[in-house]
C-alpha cells in the first residue's frame, strides 16, 4: 500500500494545527463523562472494602445498613448473585468469603441518593479471620517464580550463556542495582460507572456508561463474567478523565455496578470509586528491583548486557510487567541476558501505568548508561553514539527508523549541552545545578480488529464510527483529520462518532497504539466506501471496514526514540530538587496534529519528572497502602513544573502503517526519570540508584 | 437531618431542601444536575470541583450545600453564557490548555478567581514586594493554582492560557 496523499491543490487536514474538536464541551464542563450520563432518578452505589490483607470474613452484619431509609439494596457474598465465570479472581466480586488484598471489595450498598450509601455502608459490619499476609517485594525470597510471559506476549527470560564470561573479562564493567516504588496512575477522574439493568422477557441487557479505555473489551469481560451474550450488553466511554493504562483493562468495580444495577433492575446505579478506593482498585505500577550489567570494552563499546527484575504481583491475578524488555533492544551488544522474576503477594492487582515496562526499564538502563559513560570517561551522549545497533539485536530485522543519535544531536544542541563525564558539583548561591541526559524509546505496537464505517449523510458530511476512545489523547480531533485526508474532504465534512459497543469494534486506547490502528481502519473504510460508493455518493450510503493489509510492518523492527535533556537545581541546604529546565527531541513518526501531539510529549515528560521527584507508595505490612489520596501520593502540580518543551523530527514510518503516525502517548515518560536522577548526580556527586529522588538523598 | 435553603447557580435562582451532610459539589452535581463541576477527590486535595461561590474560588466538595445559602456559585458552564466563551476559556482553547478535560472547569474557576485576587493586590506565598501591585508573572500563577492538579500534564498550556488571560 502507498502512503496516505494528498493531491497538491488541496491542504491536507494530517499535520496542521487544529484545535481539539471537544474543548469546547470540556472548558464548559459540559462533555459528559461516566458519572455524568442523564439518567432519570438514579440510585447511588457505595463499596464496602476488606480492613484486612488476608483471610476469611466470618461474620457479616447488614441489618443496620438495610433499616436505613432509602437504602434499595446491600450485596454480600452472603446476598449476591453467582457469577457465570469466576476464573478470574480480580472480576469474581462478592463471590467468596475469601480476602486476598485490603481493600477488596466484600460489600456494596445501594440507595436513593450518595449520602445515604455511603452513611450505610459505614454501618455494614464485617468481621474477619486474618492469617498472615505477605506486602513486601523481598528478592530475595523463595517464593519468586519466572512467568510464562510478560505484558506484551513477551518472553520472560532470553539468556545467552556467553554473557557472564564477557561481564567477567570486560575492560569496564558496570554492575548496579536500582530501585522504583509502586506508583500509582491517580487519573483525575475515578474510576466511575453508571449502570442499567433491563429485563425484557425474560432476557436481561446492561447498560454501562464507563470510565474505560476500551468499552469492547468491557463488553467482552462481562459477558463472560456476567454469562451475558456480548449483544446484550452496551459500553459507552464518549469522555475518559484520563486513564494512563488504569481504565485500559476492567476492573472489579465494573462488575460491582453491575450487580448493583442487576438489583434494582430498571434503576440506573451511578457506582464511582472514592478517590481512597481508586488506589486499591484502580490498579497500581509493581515496584521493581532491576540489577545492571553491562560490560564494555576500552572505547566503550557494550559488549554484554545483563539485566534482571524483580516485581511483585498478587496472588489473585498475575500481571507480569515487561521492565527489562528495553534491554533487549536499546543497545548494541552481541551478547545479552534479560530475566523477570514476580513474587506473589497479598496486595491489589497490578495493572497497566504509562509505558509499562518502558518506564521503570528505561530509569535503570539508562542511569547504568550513565554510570558506564563514566567509567570508560566519555561524554554519555558519545557513549550511546558508539552503541547503536544497526539492526535490532533481539530480532535481527532492520529498523523502519532509528534516530536516537539524531534526537540526541538535535536536543544537545537545544539544551546547550556541554559534553562531560565526571561530576561538575556546580553551585550558584543555594543551588547545586547539575544536567542529565537519558534515551527515550516505545515500540511501534500494533492491535488488530479494527473496524471502522463511513456513511454519507443528508447534509452532505460523512458520518465516521468507531468504538475508539478518546482520554484526552486528541483522538477526537486526530482521527478526524486522518477520516477527512482519507475521504480527500474538507474537515468540517466529518462527522465522527466515538467511544460506544454500538460502534464497529475497535481496540483499547493503550500502549500508544490508537492513531495507528484506529485510524488504519478508518483509511481501510475510506479507500472502500470510495470503491464502493464513488466520489459522489447517494445519501445513506456506507461502508464498514478493517484496515488493508499491510505486509511492510512484519519485516521491520518498528520503535520510536527521543532524548531528555535536564536541568536541576538542588537547594544545598534543603536537599529538595527541581526541574527548572527539560528540552526533549522525539522521533515518532508523522505527527498528525502538532497542538495535541505537544501536549501528549509534555504531558508524559511531566508525569516522568514527577516519578522522578515525588510519587512513592508501599504496602505495609497489615496491607494497607503507606498512602492512597492525593495529598500522600504527590503528583507534579503547577508550581513543580518547570519550562519543559518538547520537539520532534519532521518524517514519516510508513512501514508501520499507512499513516506513517507510530504512537506519542508513552514514550515521553521513558527516560525521563533516568535523566532526572543523572543530572542529579551531575550536581552532586552522589549517585541515588533509587526513585523518588527525595530531599533526604541530598542532605548535606 | 434536612434544611431548607436558596442560592443562584450560574444566575438561576434555586429553593431546595438538602441534606445537611451534603455538599455543595453533591448539590451540584447529584441534585441540580450541573456536572460543570468535576469530583476528584472529594477530600480538598484536587481542585477539580472549584466552582466560584459570590466571586471567591471555592472547593465545593468542602463546603456543605447548607452553608452556600443565599450565595451566587457560578460554575465553569456558567462562565459562557449561551455558549460564548469567557475569555479564560477562550485562552484553555487558544493554549490547549486541557487534554482530558476532568480538571478544565475546575482550573478555569481557579484561574478566574486567580485574576480576580491579583486585581485585589492579594498577596501569594511568591510575591516578593508586598507593597507593590500585584503582577501576575508565571510564577505567581504557578504558586496559586497548585491547588488545582492536572495529571494530564497541562500544566504549561494552562499558565499560557492564564499568562494571556492576565494581560487582557
Ligand atoms: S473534588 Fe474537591 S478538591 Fe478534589
Ligand atoms: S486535563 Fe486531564 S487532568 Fe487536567
Amino acid at each position: 500500500m502507498t502512503e496516505l496523499s494528498q493531491p497538491a491543490d488541496r491542504r491536507a487536514s494530517i499535520g496542521t494545527a487544529e484545535p481539539r474538536h471537544d474543548g469546547p464541551a470540556k472548558v464548559t464542563g459540559s462533555a459528559p463523562y461516566a458519572f455524568e450520563h442523564p439518567a432519570a432518578d438514579p440510585a447511588y452505589g457505595h463499596l464496602v472494602t476488606s480492613a484486612v490483607a488476608r483471610g476469611r470474613i466470618t461474620a457479616l452484619h447488614t441489618d443496620a445498613a438495610r433499616a436505613l431509609p432509602g437504602v434499595l439494596a446491600v450485596l454480600s457474598h452472603l446476598a449476591a448473585p453467582a457469577l457465570a465465570d469466576t476464573s478470574d479472581a480480580e472480576f469474581a466480586v462478592l463471590q467468596s468469603d475469601e480476602v486476598a488484598f485490603r481493600g477488596q471489595i466484600v460489600a456494596l450498598v445501594v440507595a436513593e441518593d450518595a449520602e445515604t450509601a455511603r452513611e450505610a455502608a459505614r454501618l455494614v459490619g464485617v468481621e474477619y479471620e486474618e492469617s498472615t499476609a505477605r506486602t513486601v517485594l523481598d528478592p530475595e525470597s523463595d517464593a519468586l517464580y519466572c512467568p510464562e510471559s510478560v505484558n506484551g506476549g513477551h518472553r520472560s527470560d532470553t539468556r545467552d550463556a556467553a554473557v557472564e564470561g564477557l561481564l567477567s573479562a570486560a575492560d569496564h564493567l558496570l554492575d548496579a542495582t536500582y530501585r522504583t516504588p509502586m506508583q500509582h496512575q491517580a487519573a483525575m477522574e475515578p474510576h466511575t460507572t453508571t449502570a442499567l439493568w433491563q429485563e425484557n422477557r425474560g432476557h436481561p441487557s446492561l447498560t454501562l456508561y464507563d470510565s474505560t479505555q476500551n468499552p469492547h473489551g468491557v463488553r467482552r469481560t462481562l459477558a463472560t463474567v456476567l454469562g451475558l451474550p456480548a449483544d446484550a450488553i452496551r459500553c459507552v466511554a464518549h469522555y475518559v478523565g484520563g486513564g494512563f493504562g488504569s481504565k485500559g483493562l476492567p476492573h472489579a468495580n465494573v462488575v460491582a455496578a453491575a450487580l448493583a444495577a442487576r438489583a434494582v433492575p430498571g434503576r440506573t446505579v451511578r457506582l464511582p470509586l472514592t478517590r481512597q478506593q481508586t488506589f486499591t482498585l484502580g490498579g497500581h505500577r509493581t515496584p521493581t528491583v532491576q540489577r545492571v550489567r553491562l560490560g564494555a570494552d576500552e572505547g566503550g563499546r557494550i559488549r554484554a548486557i545483563s539485566h534482571e527484575a524483580w516485581e511483585h504481583t498478587s496472588r489473585i491475578k498475575e500481571f507480569a510487567e515487561q521492565t527489562a524488555a528495553i534491554s533487549r533492544m536499546m543497545y548494541t551488544a552481541e551478547h545479552r541476558t534479560t530475566a523477570h522474576r514476580l513474587l506473589p503477594l497479598d496486595v491489589p492487582v497490578p495493572t497497566w501505568m504509562r509505558a509499562p515496562g518502558e518506564a521503570p526499564g528505561s530509569y535503570a538502563l539508562e542511569v547504568a548508561v550513565d554510570e558506564l559513560a563514566e567509567l570508560v570517561g566519555v561524554d554519555p551522549i558519545e557513549l550511546r553514539v558508539r552503541n547503536e545497533p544497526p539492526h535490532d539485536p533481539e530480532t535481527g530485522k532492520p529498523w523502519s527508523s532509528r534516530r536516537l543519535v539524531d534526537c540526541l544531536r538535535e536536543g544537545a544542541e537545544w539544551f546547550g549541552w556541554d559534553p562531560h563525564h565526571a561530576p561538575r558539583l556546580r553551585r550558584e548561591g543555594r543551588w547545586r545545578v547539575g544536567h542529565g541526559v537519558a534515551a527515550a524509546t516505545y515500540p511501534g505496537l500494533y492491535i488488530p480488529g479494527t473496524k471502522a464505517e463511513i456513511e454519507r449523510l443528508g447534509d452532505g458530511r460523512y458520518a465516521v464510527r468507531t468504538g475508539a476512545v478518546d482520554l484526552g489523547t486528541g483522538a477526537w480531533t486526530v482521527l478526524a483529520q486522518i477520516a477527512a485526508d482519507a475521504l480527500d474532504c474538507p474537515l468540517d465534512r466529518i462527522a465522527l462518532e466515538l467511544g460506544d459497543t454500538r460502534l464497529p469494534r475497535a481496540s483499547v486506547a493503550g500502549g500508544s497504539t490508537g492513531t495507528a490502528c484506529w485510524g488504519s481502519a478508518i483509511v481501510g473504510a475510506a479507500r472502500a466506501f470510495r470503491a464502493e460508493h464513488g466520489s459522489d455518493p447517494r445519501t445513506g450510503a456506507r461502508t464498514l471496514a478493517g484496515p488493508e493489509e499491510h505486509p511492510e510492518r512484519e519485516q521491520y523492527a518498528i520503535h520510536s526514540f527521543g532524548a531528555h535533556f535536564v536541568e536541576v537545581r538542588i537547594d544545598a541546604d534543603t536537599g529538595e530538587v527541581r526541574v527548572p529546565r527539560m528540552r526533549s527531541v522525539f522521533s515518532a513518526g508523522r505527527i498528525i496534529n502538532p497542538v495535541t501531539a505537544r501536549s501528549q510529549f509534555v504531558g508524559a515528560m511531566i508525569m516522568g519528572v514527577s516519578a522522578a521527584l515525588h510519587e512513592e507508595n508501599a504496602v505495609g505490612h497489615g496491607g494497607a497502602l503507606a498512602t492512597h489520596d492525593l495529598a500522600g501520593y504527590h503528583v507534579a502540580s503547577h508550581a513543580d513544573v518547570g519550562d519543559l518543551r518538547a520537539r520532534w523530527l519532521e518524517e514519516t514510518d510508513p512501514a508501520y502503517t499507512p499513516i506513517g503516525a507510530r504512537g506519542i502517548g508513552e514514550i515521553g515518560i521513558v527516560g525521563a526519570a533516568a535523566a532526572v536522577a543523572n543530572a542529579t548526580y551531575d550536581a552532586t556527586g552522589l549517585r541515588i540508584r533509587q526513585l523518588p529522588l527525595t530531599p533526604d538523598h541530598f542532605l548535606p | 437531618m434536612d434544611r431548607d435553603i436558596e442560592l443562584r447557580v450560574d444566575r438561576e435562582a434555586h429553593a431546595v431542601r438538602v441534606d445537611t451532610r451534603t455538599t455543595l459539589l453533591d448539590l451540584l452535581r447529584d441534585r441540580l444536575g450541573n456536572m460543570s463541576p468535576k469530583k476528584g477527590c472529594d477530600h480538598g486535595q484536587c481542585g477539580a470541583c472549584t466552582v466560584l461561590v459570590d466571586g471567591r474560588r471555592t472547593l465545593s466538595c468542602l463546603l456543605l450545600a447548607a452553608q452556600a445559602s443565599d450565595c451566587e456559585v457560578t460554575t465553569a458552564a456558567g462562565l459562557a453564557p449561551g455558549g460564548e466563551p469567557h475569555p479564560v476559556q477562550q485562552a484553555f482553547l487558544d493554549h490547549d490548555g486541557y487534554q482530558c478535560g476532568y480538571c478544565t472547569p475546575g482550573q478555569i474557576c481557579s484561574g478566574v478567581g486567580v485574576l480576580d485576587e491579583a486585581a485585589r493586590d492579594e498577596p501569594s506565598h511568591v510575591t516578593e514586594d508586598l507593597t507593590a501591585r500585584v503582577a501576575l508573572d508565571r510564577e505567581e500563577l504557578k504558586e496559586r493554582m497548585s491547588g488545582n492538579l492536572c495529571r494530564c500534564g497541562a500544566h504549561p498550556g494552562i499558565i499560557d492560557a492564564l499568562e494571556e488571560a492576565a494581560r487582557q
